[in-house]
Parts: C-alpha cells; sequence; structure tokens
C-alpha cells in the first residue's frame, strides 16, 4: 500500500508529469514562470488547493453523482467544488494567516479556473482511485507542477539576461524552452516499476 | 423527466448550499479592512508615479493609512487632498505647501531675434544642438516644446514662442526640470514673491541688441533692495528667499520689468 503510494507519486511527478508530459496548467505555467519566487509562491498554493480539491471531488462523485446515477454532471459540479473551495480557503487563510495570505492569497483566485486542478480531479475519477489515492495523485500532481514551474522560472530567470536575437525575446524564446523541458522529460519515461 | 430535473435539482441544490456556506464563511471569517486606505487611496492622484518610493498610489495609500508615511512624500499632491488625508489619518495642520514650476525667461517671438532658421525636428534638446538653438539668446527658452510633451498633467503649453506653465494645472512634479536643455524651469513655492524671469549671462550691452526683456545686470534692484536679498553675479540678478521679505521695490524699480510678481 505504502509502496503503491510512493510509486504513485513518483509516476504522477516525473513520468506523467502535469505539466510537461500531460500539458495541464500551461497558462500559470508560462504565466507565473518569470521568478523563482512568484513561481514557488504559485505552485504552493496549486498543491494546496489540488490535494484539498482531490479529496472534497471524490466525496461529491462518490456521495452525490454516483447513488444519484449523474456523473456525467461531473464537469459541472467540479468546478462548482473547487471553486468554492478555493474562495473559501481564501477566506480561513485571509482571517487566519495574514502572513500566509500575503505570500499565497494572490495567486488563490487565479487557481480557481486552473484547468490542472479541475484534471487531476476528473482523472482521480477516470483512474477510480479511492479516496487515499485520490488525495495523494492530487497532492503529488501539485508536486509535479511545483517541479516543472520552478525548473522553468530558474530557467526563464536566465533567460532575463542572456543575448537573444531581438525575434526570440519574450515568449517565443520561452516557448522553445518549455519544448525542451518537456522533451528532457520524456526521458522518465523510461523508469519501469516492477 | 427525472432525468431531467434530477440533475438540475441536485446541481442547483449544491450551488445553493455552497454559496450559503460561503456568505456563512464570509460572515465569519470577516477580516476588518481600514476603510481609510479607500478614501486616501481615491484622494491621491492616481498617476502610480511611484515617486514616493512605494509600488503605486494604493500601496502608499496603505503606507499612509499605517502611518509609515505622510502626505508630503507625495510631490503631486494637491494641498486640498493632502489636507483631507492628514485629517483622515490624524495628522494635524501637516499642510504641503502647493509648489509649482516656472519658466525662467519672457523671450517671447516678438522679443527675442533670431539666429537662424530652424527646420529641425521639433524638440528643445535637438535644435539646442544647433548652436543653442535658432533663438538669438543662448540662454532662453527655445520654445520646441520638450518640457510640454513630458508633462503630465497637460501644464505646460507654448505660447508665442515660450514655454507656459499653468499654475492651475501644474503639480509641481518636476519632471519638465529634468528635460529643459537650458535649465530654464525651476519648482518654487506657489506663495506670493518675486522672480527674475531671465537667465541669461550676456552682458547687458549684447543682451540688448538680441532680447528686449532680458536681464541686463544693471544691479539697480541690488542698490535698491531693503534687505540685500538681491545679488547680480555673472549679469543675472538672483533672489535669495531666505531674505527676502516681498517688499516689492525690486518689481517696481526693474527697468526691463525682468523680476515680476509670481502669485497663485
Amino acid at each position: 500500500m505504502i509502496i503503491d503510494l510512493v510509486l504513485l507519486s513518483i509516476t504522477t511527478i516525473l513520468v506523467n508529469n502535469f505539466v510537461l508530459v500531460k500539458f495541464l496548467g500551461c497558462c500559470p505555467f508560462l504565466g507565473v514562470s518569470k521568478q523563482v519566487d512568484t513561481a514557488v509562491g504559485m505552485s504552493l498554493a496549486v498543491t494546496f488547493v489540488m490535494t484539498v480539491a482531490s479529496a472534497a471531488t471524490y466525496l461529491v462523485q462518490t456521495f452525490i453523482l454516483n447513488p444519484l446515477n449523474i456523473g456525467y454532471m461531473q464537469t459541472v459540479a467540479f468546478i462548482l467544488v473547487i471553486a468554492v473551495l478555493v474562495q473559501f480557503v481564501e477566506m480561513v487563510i485571509q482571517k487566519f494567516s495574514p502572513a500566509l495570505y500575503n505570500s499565497l492569497g494572490i495567486y488563490l483566485p487565479l487557481i480557481t479556473t486552473n484547468c490542472a486542478v479541475l484534471g487531476v480531479a476528473i482523472l482521480n475519477i477516470t483512474e477510480q482511485y479511492d479516496f487515499i489515492y485520490s488525495v495523494v495523485y492530487g497532492f503529488s500532481a501539485g508536486l509535479s507542477f511545483m517541479l516543472a514551474i520552478v525548473l522553468f522560472a530558474g530557467v526563464r530567470e536566465r533567460l532575463e539576461t542572456s543575448d537573444i536575437p531581438e525575434v526570440m525575446k519574450g515568449f517565443p524564446i520561452a516557448l522553445v524552452t518549455a519544448g525542451l523541458i518537456a522533451m528532457a522529460f520524456l526521458g522518465f519515461q523510461g523508469l519501469k516499476f516492477n | 423527466m427525472t432525468a431531467i430535473l434530477l440533475p438540475v435539482i441536485v446541481l442547483g441544490g449544491l450551488g445553493i448550499v455552497f454559496g450559503g456556506l460561503l456568505g456563512v464563511a464570509a460572515k465569519a471569517f470577516r477580516v476588518e479592512r481600514d476603510e481609510r486606505v479607500e478614501k486616501i487611496e481615491s484622494l491621491l492622484p492616481g498617476a502610480n508615479c511611484g515617486g514616493c518610493g512605494y509600488a503605486g498610489c494604493s500601496a502608499m495609500a496603505k503606507a499612509l493609512a499605517e502611518g509609515r508615511s505622510m502626505p508630503g512624500a507625495c510631490a503631486v499632491l494637491k494641498p486640498d487632498a493632502s489636507n483631507q488625508i492628514a485629517e483622515l489619518i490624524g495628522l494635524v495642520a501637516n499642510v504641503a505647501k502647493k509648489r509649482t514650476a516656472q519658466v525662467l525667461c519672457r523671450g517671447t517671438c516678438e522679443h527675442v531675434a533670431q539666429k537662424y532658421q530652424y527646420d529641425g525636428i521639433v524638440d528643445c534638446i535637438a535644435a539646442h544642438r544647433y548652436g543653442g538653438g535658432d533663438k538669438a539668446c543662448q540662454f532662453g527658452c527655445s520654445g520646441y516644446g520638450t518640457c510640454a510633451s513630458v508633462c503630465k498633467f497637460d501644464a505646460i503649453h507654448i505660447v508665442d514662442g515660450i514655454a507656459q506653465i499653468d499654475p492651475e494645472k501644474c503639480v509641481g512634479c518636476g519632471t519638465c526640470v529634468s528635460v529643459c536643455p537650458k535649465g530654464l524651469i525651476e519648482v518654487m513655492d506657489a506663495d506670493k514673491r518675486t522672480v527674475v524671469k531671465c537667465k541669461s549671462k550676456e552682458k547687458g550691452a549684447a543682451l540688448k541688441d538680441i532680447c528686449k526683456v532680458g536681464c541686463i545686470g544693471c544691479k539697480i534692484c541690488e542698490k535698491n533692495c531693503t534687505t540685500h536679498a538681491i545679488r547680480v553675479k555673472d549679469n543675472i540678478a538672483t533672489i535669495q528667499y531666505s531674505l527676502c521679505v516681498n517688499c516689492g521695490v525690486c518689481v517696481e524699480k526693474c527697468p526691463k520689468q525682468v523680476i515680476e510678481w509670481y502669485e497663485r
């Protein structure tokens, strides 16, 4: 059981990286990756929301949608749950930990509609994970997002100061870099666990 | 029928329950925000120039509300807004004096001779490169409006070939001061005072030929000044405002009317 969970998270983080292999959450990956500091803040918030959202959406699916046979309303219901959850978490953090709110708070509203969060919730159901697996999967998905975006932010910080041809400056070189990192991550496809 | 109603009811119910939860949570976890921050922000200029040292007007408003800054730190704040902010944050009579910029030249087209015809870029710095501009006086305003183009408050206009500053619109931010290639613009307190409106270091006799309204360094003001506040150096009168008592003798005596009352 424990070994399975560890393997699940390693697979999620390296082999099936959410951003670089599954191409989920590309918007914040490109948008909030100019500085390592903000990238860390963003990915911490994403990790947190993904973990909680995995748990919440699992419960909604299992105890509301499945018994009533309306699994096809999954997307709508999950978006609703995630949005409410993010709002709620934002309020709670703002009340009880202003310091955390100041470092995480500005990213929280951005995450509401992050497709990686919805993706992890839906994947939990299609992969038929149970509650614990879902939470671990959500947490690892967050970590995989963090790994990708922090690596990418580090590269982009260097790009700022490098001598790049005028036409490639900004987004073009960032996209090329993202592609190269994604290709590098393909190397992990060779990992086999038995 | 149930196939349609059921999801509507379930999702609608979910929505209502979540909405209610959020509503309760919003009440329960309400954070007391400082109302003054918004009020202060609405009083600040909103140009987000960053001159105060904060990231923008909203950051400045927060700093003001928390007592980390003073209204005076904002160079472009109007005095009445400054007073209102001071009231909001409990400061008394910390009134910022209004400051405005002054163009120290009266050499309009009819008063100054032309050296040559300038057809270059309409820009003072460009014109200044060609022998100090097309006007015969190399110290005076060339009137190509570089100051007017940098003014964010629409306070400077070129009238009759020299820059004129609208004291109502001018906020004294000093942006124009640094771009004038002749160094003709100064920011000073906007209260009643005398101003020498010339910067020419030309000798009197030579200046008379090129400008009808320039300071010729005759020293009449220096001799007549009741408090010895005026010194003529390099053929130009300068007023030391720490000594000036605004008696106005210099304004009366100046044969060229170079010294003017500056009053807003």
